[in-house]
Protein backbone atom coordinates (compact mmCIF):
# COMPACT_ATOMS: atom_id res chain seq x y z
CA UNK A 1 0.00 0.00 0.00
CA UNK A 2 2.69 2.60 1.16
CA UNK A 3 4.57 0.75 -2.12
CA UNK A 4 1.75 2.51 -4.70
CA UNK A 5 1.88 5.75 -2.96
CA UNK A 6 5.70 6.08 -3.20
CA UNK A 7 5.22 5.37 -6.58
CA UNK A 8 2.24 7.57 -7.79
CA UNK A 9 3.93 10.55 -6.07
CA UNK A 10 7.39 9.88 -7.72
CA UNK A 11 5.94 9.80 -11.30
CA UNK A 12 3.92 12.68 -10.94
CA UNK A 13 7.00 14.75 -9.41
CA UNK A 14 9.46 13.67 -11.79
CA UNK A 15 6.64 14.09 -14.84
CA UNK A 16 6.29 17.96 -13.64
CA UNK A 17 10.28 18.29 -13.60
CA UNK A 18 10.04 16.65 -17.23
CA UNK A 19 7.18 19.07 -18.49
CA UNK A 20 9.61 21.67 -17.34
CA UNK A 21 12.40 20.79 -19.16
CA UNK A 22 10.77 20.36 -22.08
CA UNK A 23 9.41 23.72 -21.32
CA UNK A 24 12.36 25.34 -21.15
CA UNK A 25 14.00 23.63 -23.97
CA UNK A 26 10.86 24.71 -26.51
CA UNK A 27 9.36 28.27 -25.40
CA UNK A 28 10.06 31.20 -27.38
CA UNK A 29 10.78 33.53 -24.72
CA UNK A 30 12.64 34.13 -21.54
CA UNK A 31 10.24 35.11 -19.61
CA UNK A 32 7.84 32.64 -20.76
CA UNK A 33 10.70 30.02 -20.21
CA UNK A 34 11.38 31.58 -16.37
CA UNK A 35 7.67 30.90 -15.80
CA UNK A 36 7.77 27.45 -17.13
CA UNK A 37 11.09 26.55 -14.54
CA UNK A 38 9.39 28.13 -11.42
CA UNK A 39 5.94 26.69 -10.91
CA UNK A 40 6.65 23.09 -12.34
CA UNK A 41 9.86 22.57 -11.29
CA UNK A 42 8.89 23.38 -7.47
CA UNK A 43 5.84 21.52 -7.50
CA UNK A 44 7.79 18.00 -9.43
CA UNK A 45 10.16 18.31 -6.37
CA UNK A 46 7.54 19.03 -4.13
CA UNK A 47 5.88 16.04 -5.13
CA UNK A 48 8.87 13.67 -4.73
CA UNK A 49 10.12 15.20 -1.32
CA UNK A 50 6.07 14.29 0.13
CA UNK A 51 7.21 10.46 -1.59
CA UNK A 52 10.33 10.73 0.29
CA UNK A 53 8.46 11.77 3.79
CA UNK A 54 6.04 8.66 3.16
CA UNK A 55 9.18 6.32 2.46
CA UNK A 56 10.78 6.72 6.10
CA UNK A 57 8.56 6.21 8.84
CA UNK A 58 10.48 8.74 10.45
CA UNK A 59 9.48 11.92 12.10
CA UNK A 60 13.04 13.55 11.55
CA UNK A 61 12.83 12.83 7.64
CA UNK A 62 9.08 14.00 7.47
CA UNK A 63 10.36 17.71 9.05
CA UNK A 64 13.22 17.68 6.57
CA UNK A 65 11.54 17.40 3.61
CA UNK A 66 9.04 20.06 4.99
CA UNK A 67 11.62 22.27 5.30
CA UNK A 68 13.20 21.72 1.99
CA UNK A 69 9.59 21.82 0.24
CA UNK A 70 8.85 25.07 2.34
CA UNK A 71 12.47 26.98 1.87
CA UNK A 72 12.10 25.82 -2.19
CA UNK A 73 8.65 27.71 -2.47
CA UNK A 74 9.68 30.40 -0.24
CA UNK A 75 12.62 31.23 -2.34
CA UNK A 76 11.70 30.18 -6.05
CA UNK A 77 9.66 33.15 -6.45
CA UNK A 78 12.40 35.37 -5.43
CA UNK A 79 14.99 34.16 -7.05
CA UNK A 80 12.43 34.22 -10.34
CA UNK A 81 11.90 37.75 -9.97
CA UNK A 82 14.95 39.42 -9.10
CA UNK A 83 16.05 37.60 -12.86
CA UNK A 84 13.45 38.35 -14.62
CA UNK A 85 13.79 42.02 -13.33
CA UNK A 86 17.14 42.12 -14.47
CA UNK A 87 16.46 40.82 -18.19
CA UNK A 88 14.07 43.41 -18.31
CA UNK A 89 16.15 46.13 -17.15
CA UNK A 90 19.25 45.13 -19.42
CA UNK A 91 16.61 44.95 -22.70
CA UNK A 92 15.63 41.11 -23.21
CA UNK A 93 12.65 41.65 -26.02
CA UNK A 94 9.80 39.66 -25.74
CA UNK A 95 8.45 37.65 -27.87
CA UNK A 96 6.09 38.95 -30.98
CA UNK A 97 3.27 36.97 -29.22
CA UNK A 98 3.35 39.19 -26.72
CA UNK A 99 0.12 41.79 -26.16
CA UNK A 100 0.55 43.60 -22.66
CA UNK A 101 3.76 44.99 -21.30
CA UNK A 102 2.95 47.25 -17.95
CA UNK A 103 5.84 47.81 -16.73
CA UNK A 104 6.88 49.63 -20.20
CA UNK A 105 3.54 52.02 -20.00
CA UNK A 106 4.37 52.41 -16.16
CA UNK A 107 7.57 53.69 -16.84
CA UNK A 108 6.42 56.23 -19.41
CA UNK A 109 3.86 57.49 -17.73
CA UNK A 110 6.57 58.00 -14.60
CA UNK A 111 9.06 59.96 -16.69
CA UNK A 112 5.51 62.07 -18.10
CA UNK A 113 5.08 62.57 -14.46
CA UNK A 114 8.41 64.12 -13.97
CA UNK A 115 8.35 66.22 -16.37
CA UNK A 116 5.03 67.51 -15.25
CA UNK A 117 6.77 68.21 -11.53
CA UNK A 118 9.53 69.88 -13.12
CA UNK A 119 7.68 72.28 -15.12
CA UNK A 120 5.20 73.29 -12.06
CA UNK A 121 8.54 74.05 -10.03
CA UNK A 122 9.84 76.21 -12.80
CA UNK A 123 6.51 78.35 -13.35
CA UNK A 124 5.46 78.48 -9.06
CA UNK A 125 9.18 77.57 -7.33
CA UNK A 126 9.81 74.46 -5.51
CA UNK A 127 7.70 73.27 -3.19
CA UNK B 1 11.85 -5.38 -3.88
CA UNK B 2 9.97 -4.23 -7.01
CA UNK B 3 9.58 -0.61 -5.73
CA UNK B 4 13.49 -0.18 -6.54
CA UNK B 5 13.01 -1.80 -9.86
CA UNK B 6 10.59 1.05 -10.41
CA UNK B 7 12.88 3.33 -9.70
CA UNK B 8 15.37 2.03 -11.38
CA UNK B 9 13.74 1.86 -14.88
CA UNK B 10 11.17 4.64 -14.95
CA UNK B 11 12.19 7.47 -12.69
CA UNK B 12 15.72 8.03 -12.87
CA UNK B 13 15.35 7.89 -16.46
CA UNK B 14 13.26 10.44 -16.53
CA UNK B 15 14.53 12.46 -14.02
CA UNK B 16 18.02 12.18 -16.70
CA UNK B 17 16.36 12.77 -20.24
CA UNK B 18 14.53 16.35 -18.01
CA UNK B 19 18.50 16.90 -17.22
CA UNK B 20 19.83 16.72 -20.91
CA UNK B 21 17.06 18.59 -22.46
CA UNK B 22 18.06 21.61 -19.61
CA UNK B 23 21.93 21.05 -21.01
CA UNK B 24 20.82 21.70 -24.69
CA UNK B 25 19.44 24.85 -23.08
CA UNK B 26 22.55 25.73 -21.63
CA UNK B 27 24.97 25.21 -24.59
CA UNK B 28 21.94 27.38 -26.72
CA UNK B 29 20.68 29.72 -24.78
CA UNK B 30 20.55 33.32 -26.49
CA UNK B 31 21.33 35.32 -23.84
CA UNK B 32 23.19 35.15 -20.49
CA UNK B 33 19.91 35.13 -18.54
CA UNK B 34 18.90 32.12 -20.56
CA UNK B 35 21.86 30.22 -18.83
CA UNK B 36 21.11 31.25 -15.72
CA UNK B 37 17.65 30.31 -15.18
CA UNK B 38 18.85 26.79 -16.82
CA UNK B 39 21.46 26.23 -14.42
CA UNK B 40 19.12 27.02 -11.85
CA UNK B 41 17.15 24.71 -13.28
CA UNK B 42 19.50 22.04 -13.39
CA UNK B 43 20.23 22.41 -9.60
CA UNK B 44 16.58 22.03 -8.66
CA UNK B 45 16.73 18.84 -10.66
CA UNK B 46 19.94 17.52 -9.28
CA UNK B 47 17.80 18.01 -5.65
CA UNK B 48 15.15 16.18 -6.81
CA UNK B 49 17.28 13.32 -7.74
CA UNK B 50 19.33 13.01 -4.61
CA UNK B 51 15.86 12.50 -2.87
CA UNK B 52 14.92 10.02 -5.08
CA UNK B 53 18.06 8.67 -4.65
CA UNK B 54 17.75 8.61 -0.84
CA UNK B 55 13.87 6.85 -1.32
CA UNK B 56 16.19 4.14 -3.64
CA UNK B 57 18.73 3.16 -1.64
CA UNK B 58 16.94 3.36 1.83
CA UNK B 59 19.03 6.10 3.28
CA UNK B 60 17.42 9.17 4.92
CA UNK B 61 20.62 11.07 5.46
CA UNK B 62 21.20 12.08 2.02
CA UNK B 63 18.18 14.84 2.17
CA UNK B 64 20.43 16.78 4.02
CA UNK B 65 22.76 17.33 0.95
CA UNK B 66 19.32 17.97 -1.14
CA UNK B 67 18.81 20.65 1.28
CA UNK B 68 22.34 22.63 1.29
CA UNK B 69 21.97 22.28 -2.59
CA UNK B 70 19.07 24.06 -2.50
CA UNK B 71 20.16 26.73 -0.71
CA UNK B 72 23.28 27.16 -2.46
CA UNK B 73 20.66 27.69 -5.78
CA UNK B 74 19.10 30.71 -4.41
CA UNK B 75 22.28 32.36 -3.57
CA UNK B 76 23.48 31.23 -6.70
CA UNK B 77 20.51 32.77 -8.83
CA UNK B 78 20.47 35.89 -6.37
CA UNK B 79 24.04 36.52 -7.29
CA UNK B 80 24.07 36.24 -10.53
CA UNK B 81 20.82 38.73 -10.95
CA UNK B 82 23.03 40.90 -8.98
CA UNK B 83 26.31 41.58 -10.83
CA UNK B 84 24.02 41.41 -14.53
CA UNK B 85 22.12 44.38 -12.76
CA UNK B 86 25.11 46.08 -11.86
CA UNK B 87 26.55 45.65 -15.24
CA UNK B 88 24.11 47.43 -16.56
Amino acid sequence: MTNIFIAIFSTIGSLAILFASIGILRMPDFYLRLSVTVKAATMGVGFLLASAAIAFPDVSVTTKAIAIAFFLVLTAPVAAHMIGRTAYHTGIRTWKGTVMDELKEKKFSDDTKKAAIKENDKLNGPA
Amino acid sequence: MRLDLYFDYVIFPILTISVILIFIRLFKGPEIVDRVIALDLIITVGTALITAYSIRSGQAIFLDVAMILALIAFLGTIAFSFYLEKKG
